[in-house]
């Protein structure tokens, strides 16, 4: 073989590949855009409410989308990926296998539960080093758990996952809101409300010198090979995705799919479980009455816009982490309220189930989206269960 | 006869139970009327998503909905008091502002439920993003239009008054607290009442029942005997979007008067929750509903005036949530088919594809 003949091969395997990516990326993107598009009209049309506001001003969403721009190019950006790439990595390991975790809020108050209860035991009477693994793992097995239960009843009778994990959210936070409004709470406190991890126990995680960025977020992204190498390269991995992709492929080839279910659900528990914890030890640090997240309902976002691949999932928790670090800029500096970001991610979700160049363009020019391993999701809901 | 019941009350577990049936007994009258309040919101999210379901569309944005007409209503009644102020009439505290405002808040709920129809019918995506992305939506729509709002404190249409049930009919033996409790209501609580009845007679003794039923359980059968899959699921959908719309109104017309961000606190899922105790029933979902606000109002009353002895002192020192958590495990209890198990439609979340003509 000649070298020039090799080096064209090469150039176009990389013109291959890169035609591969940008087919890839070119639907998230194409959502991600559009979505800012509108919430732009959006905010023109409301801009008349503003205090001082003119009516249909088109100079503030220019306005507004610099300072969420400017807001999210910071390190808070990494302290609210963080939890989003945990959560999102189990929502995805999920979807891969065929199944809907909404349980996502349940199962992160599990893993924070989780966690400040081995603080509280432990106080500051074991060395750092080992209070925090075991409080994260203590966490994790909790929000393993939270995903445990609807797997086997799914397993078990069939109940669907979409169902019991919404159930489960309520009674789990209940089973949370009971712990801080009595167990959990240290003798001769002035208010229900739990011991701060980072003044009263050694189980917090410190920041990176330095920075503000916590260390937790250096577990999120080592999390994202391991995630990857467990779907890609492991059998269990494979036994997963094709049980996602086709149950009854997965039958005939002899695996066992109640058992996937069940181990799935586990694990995409664990991962918002480990979620949990570590935003608990990283940055909340102490755990008071009204306590609850949103990071169950984001992290569908965020599996989503990353088609349920691993890295996908890294780079939409960064992008939602960066809306969410400029909202609070965006609302003080631009007057435009932060709850923009909640409008957008819908939206976002809404151009990206929609499709819309696959639907101009045709099915050639655009690879399907990531709804394609949802597409056995909810044919279990009815009579035909496992 | 007494001996019995003296014999009976005096076993440990047996004579808590007598006890605190006696007390839910006693107390019902006056629990009564705040039950089936509480239980108006969650019956009307169920309703939707019984008409939905029943038609083989899943329905998790019930939640979202609500939101959206809670907060459309309340919008529309600021814009409405200005152009037709007036003083609220005897009936219900009517006002020409908040007709026109129930009327927005229906019709904003029947809007959000064709996009859902619309996504999962036409273009067959998961009706579970679907229902998703309706429940971040709202959250962020009435958050967003809120925020900017609410900071001029503008001021709103009111609410409806509930309606007064005489007091001869309200002392009637037997019937007259059960009466009293149904309708002394304002008028979504009582139109609630009457559709549930109205419902469960029609999904199971009309031609639009008998329809909506076969298309969700076997839509291809039900195509072949010429009845239109898509158009039925699109009428039911969007249809069923102004009772949860409804329920939403409820909320910031009937309850209150003025919209709280996330003021919907997870009703639309009790509805789910209501809807699939309730078998996907109408007069189930109600029942449903009744019995999770019962256990609302059980709640308060223990705390207000506990029963006396050793059943008492066990009650109070339940932990409170363990009773807001009721209805999620009972809800989980009846899907894994511990008691009584209940099943969805066959081709309930299945997208209908109709087969292309040869």
């Amino acid at each position: 073989m000649s070298e020039p003949e090799a080096d064209l091969g090469r150039s176009q395997r990389i013109e291959q590949m890169l035609r591969e990516i940008a087919g890839l990326l070119i639907g998230p993107v194409t959502a991600v855009a559009l979505a800012l598009l509108v919430g732009a009209v959006g905010i023109v049309l409301f801009s008349g409410l503003l205090p001082a506001g003119k009516p249909f001003d088109l100079g503030l969403p220019v306005q507004a989308y610099a300072a969420l721009f400017s807001g999210a190019i910071s390190t808070s950006t990494f302290t609210y990926a963080t939890p989003l790439i945990l959560a999102g990595l189990g929502l995805a390991v999920g979807f891969k296998g065929g199944l809907f975790n909404i349980g996502g809020r349940g199962q992160f108050l599990m893993g924070a539960l989780g966690t400040m209860t081995v603080a509280t035991w432990l106080g500051t009477s074991l060395p750092a080093i080992v209070e925090i693994p075991l409080a994260l793992l203590v966490g994790l097995a909790l929000g393993a758990a939270a995903g445990f239960i609807p797997g086997a009843l799914k397993a078990t009778s069939g109940a669907h996952e979409v169902v019991t994990t919404i159930m489960l959210n309520y009674i789990l936070a209940d089973v949370l809101y009971w712990a801080v409004s009595g167990p959990l709470v240290p003798a001769l406190a002035p208010q229900p409300i739990t011991i701060n991890v980072r003044d009263s126990s050694n189980a917090f995680i410190p920041t990176l010198p330095a920075t503000d960025i916590n260390l937790g977020f250096l577990i999120a992204i080592a999390m994202v090979p391991v995630v990857w190498v467990l779907l890609y390269r492991t059998t269990l991995g494979f036994e997963i995705r094709t049980a996602g992709a086709n149950p009854d492929a997965a039958r005939y080839g002899g695996m066992k799919p109640r058992r996937l279910i069940v181990l799935t659900m586990t694990m995409s528990g664990l991962l918002v479980g480990l979620a949990g914890a570590i935003n608990l030890l990283g940055l909340d640090h102490q755990i008071t009455p009204g306590y609850d997240t949103t990071v169950g309902w984001d992290a569908i976002t965020v599996a989503l816009l990353g088609r349920s691949n691993p890295m996908g999932v890294f780079f939409s928790a960064l992008l939602l982490g960066g809306m969410r670090a400029g909202s609070g800029p965006m609302q003080i500096q631009a007057g435009v309220p932060r709850e923009l970001v909640d409008a957008l991610q819908a939206i976002i979700l809404l151009f990206l189930v929609i499709n819309v160049l696959r639907r101009i363009l045709g099915a050639r020019a655009v690879r399907d989206t990531a709804m394609a391993e949802l597409e056995t999701v909810t044919r279990t809901y009815g009579r035909e269960s496992v | 006869m007494v001996d019995i019941a003296n014999w009976l009350s005096s076993l440990p577990v047996l004579g808590y139970i007598f006890q605190l049936i006696g007390y839910i007994l006693a107390n019902l009258p006056i629990m009564s009327q705040t039950t089936v309040a509480v239980a108006v919101p969650i019956t009307l999210a169920a309703l939707c998503g019984v008409m939905c379901e029943r038609s083989g569309v899943i329905n998790i944005g019930l939640e979202g909905i609500m939101l959206i007409a809670a907060f459309v209503g309340w919008a529309a009644g600021i814009v409405a008091i200005g152009i037709f102020p007036g003083q609220p009439t005897a009936v219900f505290g009517l006002t020409p502002a908040l007709l026109i405002a129930l009327m927005c808040a229906i019709v904003a709920g029947m809007l959000v439920s064709l996009l859902h129809a619309w996504l999962s019918i036409s273009l067959r995506v998961d009706q579970i993003i679907s229902g998703t992305i309706i429940n971040i939506g709202a959250v962020g729509l009435t958050g967003y239009v809120n925020n900017l709002i609410s900071r001029q404190s503008p001021v709103g249409a009111g609410n409806f008054t509930p309606f007064q049930v005489p007091s001869e009919v309200a002392n009637l033996p037997v019937v007259g607290w059960l009466l009293n409790a149904l309708f002394s209501q304002g008028p979504i609580g009582i139109a609630t009442v009457v559709i549930v009845v109205v419902l469960q007679v029609w999904l199971f003794r009309s031609r639009w029942g008998l329809r909506t039923r076969a298309v969700g359980e076997h839509p291809r059968a039900a195509e072949t005997v010429g009845i239109d899959v898509i158009w039925l699921r699109y009428r039911n959908v969007v249809l069923s979007g102004a009772l949860a719309a409804l329920g939403g109104a409820w909320l910031s017309m009937e309850q209150y008067s003025a919209f709280q961000p996330n003021m919907t606190a997870g009703r639309g899922f009790i509805g789910l929750a209501a809807m699939i105790v309730g078998r996907w029933t109408p007069i189930g979902a109600f029942g449903a509903a009744l019995l999770f606000a019962s256990a609302t109002a059980l709640s308060t009353a223990i705390v207000i005036g506990p029963p006396s002895g050793e059943l008492g002192s066990l009650l109070v020192s339940l932990p409170t949530q363990l009773w807001d958590a009721l209805p999620y495990l009972i809800t989980i209890i009846v899907l894994a088919g511990l008691i009584g198990r209940s099943i969805p439609p066959a081709a309930d979340g299945q997208p209908y594809e109709r087969e292309a003509a040869t």
